[in-house]
């Protein structure tokens, strides 16, 4: 029965220089360009992201929408609330922007894990894993700085729509620092979500986890209302809560136009927090969230 | 010269499941390879270790020299994986696929273009390669995927059932370009369960079983191994059975026929396994007329691997395929191969 099989050639036979394909193989021993070969395969793995983002804007469009819609809704719940009931803030507007702007960088860093997921499912990673990358850690790379690059563009946009809103521009060095603001905490929350895109058997359970983390950790920050406002078991919780670390000295912004590290911006239940003691807080969370997740890594990747 | 690929006494389980007990072959620089059994046999356990996406439990496994388990990603750049399922991005074009194949890959950014039109060329891709991959059809996927596994010009192919779920224009696509690639000199491991791809495409083959290599050798060696050629006799269209019977008892008493049986599948044709000379199908017709039965159809074929297989297991591949189906668990396989 096998040689009742006779295949048609194919009409159209490709003119195809194969020596000059294999004579110039490529190196195949181990390069001493280590670094060269991390960013190649970093900046290729990103671009594809950004293709994506590109052809598929639809998550990033509703990433945008979402927090302006926060801002005029939410803002105007609170819009005949006596004046200084929120702290120095003129109006609730100007309180909630710096909430919105961490709220929305942290939640788009909470779905980093989410495209790796699909990978895993889809078996694209494996074609990843079957190519010889300088280091698997690459892939993770390129995820982080996506999504970092996300966070900022997304709260680029909500500064501006606060600004319209009339919550006030922050100047230059306070711009600058908002954007430091949110690349520490975007870049220890996708830490965490890369780790458990690799940890969770599948996007369900990790969607499942997004969806059970994401409105606690809102409520349970001063995203919303101010400390005082709460009781003292939530002030305790919402001062451990390192979005409150992001908030706060966002929301001082908005509010001084001179400001220095060593201004308190909040007063947690064991002391005051300075906005240099904010910044190093959320820069040791990135650092324990990126070592945390090491192990899990190590296990597919390494 | 080093093997292109070396495995020896590989083995390899899943918790109480043995995937792979014990295979070891041989595959010489620009040989085409097949490895051949039914599903769950452990063909893909066996390329999923040799392309460094799982560990052995034992065993050397070995390209162009080089250890998989000690030195994985010299042997990555040495092998060229083309997974039974095509993963594809398909929000990307072909092209850009190519693309960021070739980084991942690094090969250097001047010679991106020219390989990348090269694998394009070679497969027939140009006029789809700017095309979102999600619209292709599933033949020009797999020609993309093939595209990709051969853009650095790996030492070994590796092709795990390149043909399973395609078209039958497709598939002829596939294999001309596997004999492109054997005139070219390249080394291709392919596994498959269709017999007639292996046998119309492999120098050398290794049948495996149940984790283990039952048999190995060149098509022709295994069918000589085997003995005894293979005579399909149609008496009618449809025969009726007890002249199927009648006819068979009469043929069992030529000398030269080792064997007969009515098929009933087919219409009550007879099969016979004759010693393999000129006349046969002559003194077949001969006796036929001399007790007054038609011959409806006659044809003498060697003997197939699927008889190889048969003779070595004491089934058909087409029944160890359907007995697999039945005892596989699809979310346990899933689990395997995701990483």
């Amino acid at each position: 029965m096998s040689s009742t099989f006779i295949p048609p050639k194919s009409d159209a036979k490709p003119d195809v220089n194969w020596q000059q394909l294999a004579s110039t193989a490529i190196q195949k021993e181990d390069t001493p360009n280590w670094l060269g070969e991390i960013v190649q395969e970093t900046l290729a793995l990103t671009r594809r992201l950004f293709i994506q983002l590109q052809r598929r804007p639809s998550t990033l469009i509703a990433g945008i929408i979402q927090p302006v819609m926060w801002l005029i809704l939410f803002g105007a719940l609170f819009q005949n609330a006596p004046k200084g009931m929120f702290g120095d803030s003129t109006n609730y507007g100007q309180f909630l922007s710096a909430g919105v702007i961490v709220f929305t960088a942290f939640g788009g860093a909470l779905n980093a894990g989410l495209p790796v997921m699909f990978d895993r499912e889809f078996g694209f990673l494996n074609r990843l894993l079957v190519a010889p990358l300088a280091s698997r850690f690459s892939i993770v790379l390129a995820s982080t700085i996506f999504i970092v690059s996300q966070s900022l563009l997304q709260a680029a946009v909500i500064v501006a729509a606060a600004a319209f809103l009339g919550a006030g521009l922050p100047n230059l060095a306070g711009l600058g620092a908002i954007a430091l603001i949110i690349l520490l905490l975007a870049l220890g929350v996708t830490a965490l979500s890369l780790g458990l895109a690799f940890a969770l058997p599948g996007h369900i359970e990790l969607i499942a986890v997004i969806f059970v983390t994401q409105l606690p950790l809102l409520f349970a920050s001063t995203a919303l209302a101010p400390l005082s406002f709460m009781p003292k078991w939530l002030q305790i919780v919402a001062t451990i809560n390192p979005l409150s670390y992001a908030i706060e000295p966002i929301r001082y912004l908005y509010l001084h136009s001179s400001w220095n590290l060593g201004n308190v911006v909040m007063q947690a239940p064991w002391g005051a927090v300075t906005f240099g003691g904010a910044i190093l807080m959320l820069v040791g969370f990135s650092f324990v969230a990126v070592l945390s997740i090491q192990p899990l890594l190590r296990r597919t990747l390494a | 010269m080093a093997p292109a690929v070396f495995i020896q006494n590989l083995q390899k389980r899943y918790g109480n499941v043995e995937a792979v007990k014990d295979i070891s072959f041989t595959i010489e620089p620009g040989e085409i390879f097949g490895l051949l059994g039914p599903n769950g046999a452990g063909k893909t356990t066996t390329l999923r270790i040799l392309c460094t996406l799982s560990t052995p439990d034992a065993g050397v496994v070995e390209v162009s020299g080089i250890s998989v388990v000690d030195n994985p990603r010299a042997a990555r750049r040495r092998l060229g994986y083309v997974a039974q399922e095509v993963a594809l991005d398909k929000v990307l074009t072909g092209r850009e696929l190519l693309q960021l194949q070739a980084s991942l890959y690094h090969i250097p950014s001047k010679l991106v273009k020219q390989r990348v039109d090269t694998v394009l060329n070679l497969l027939g891709l140009q006029e789809y390669a700017d095309k979102k991959t999600g619209t292709y059809s599933g033949g020009l996927r797999k020609r993309l995927d093939l595209a990709a596994g051969l853009l650095h010009a790996p030492d070994v192919l590796v092709l795990d059932e390149p043909t399973v779920g395609l078209d039958i224009e497709s598939r002829f696509v596939v294999w001309d370009f596997l004999r492109q690639l054997r005139e070219l000199g390249t080394t291709v491991l392919i596994t498959s369960h269709y017999l007639e791809e292996i046998d119309a495409l492999a120098d050398r083959v290794a049948i495996i079983d149940r984790g283990l290599v039952i048999a190995s050798g060149t098509p022709s060696q295994l069918k000589d191994k085997v003995g005894g050629d293979r005579i399909t006799l149609r008496i009618r269209e449809f025969s009726p059975p007890e002249e199927a019977e009648k006819a068979k008892e009469m043929l069992m008493t030529l000398p030269f026929v080792q064997e007969a049986i009515v098929n009933s599948a087919q219409g009550n044709s007879l099969n016979l396994v004759v010693t393999p000379q000129a006349e046969a199908l002559t003194q077949i017709e001969a006796a036929m007329k001399s007790a007054h039965l038609p011959i409806f159809g006659i044809s003498q074929s060697r003997p197939s691997l699927d008889d190889v297989y048969l003779a070595a297991t004491g089934r058909t591949l087409m029944d160890a395929e359907l007995a697999a189906a039945g005892s596989r668990d699809p979310k346990a396989e899933r689990k395997q191969n995701m990483r």
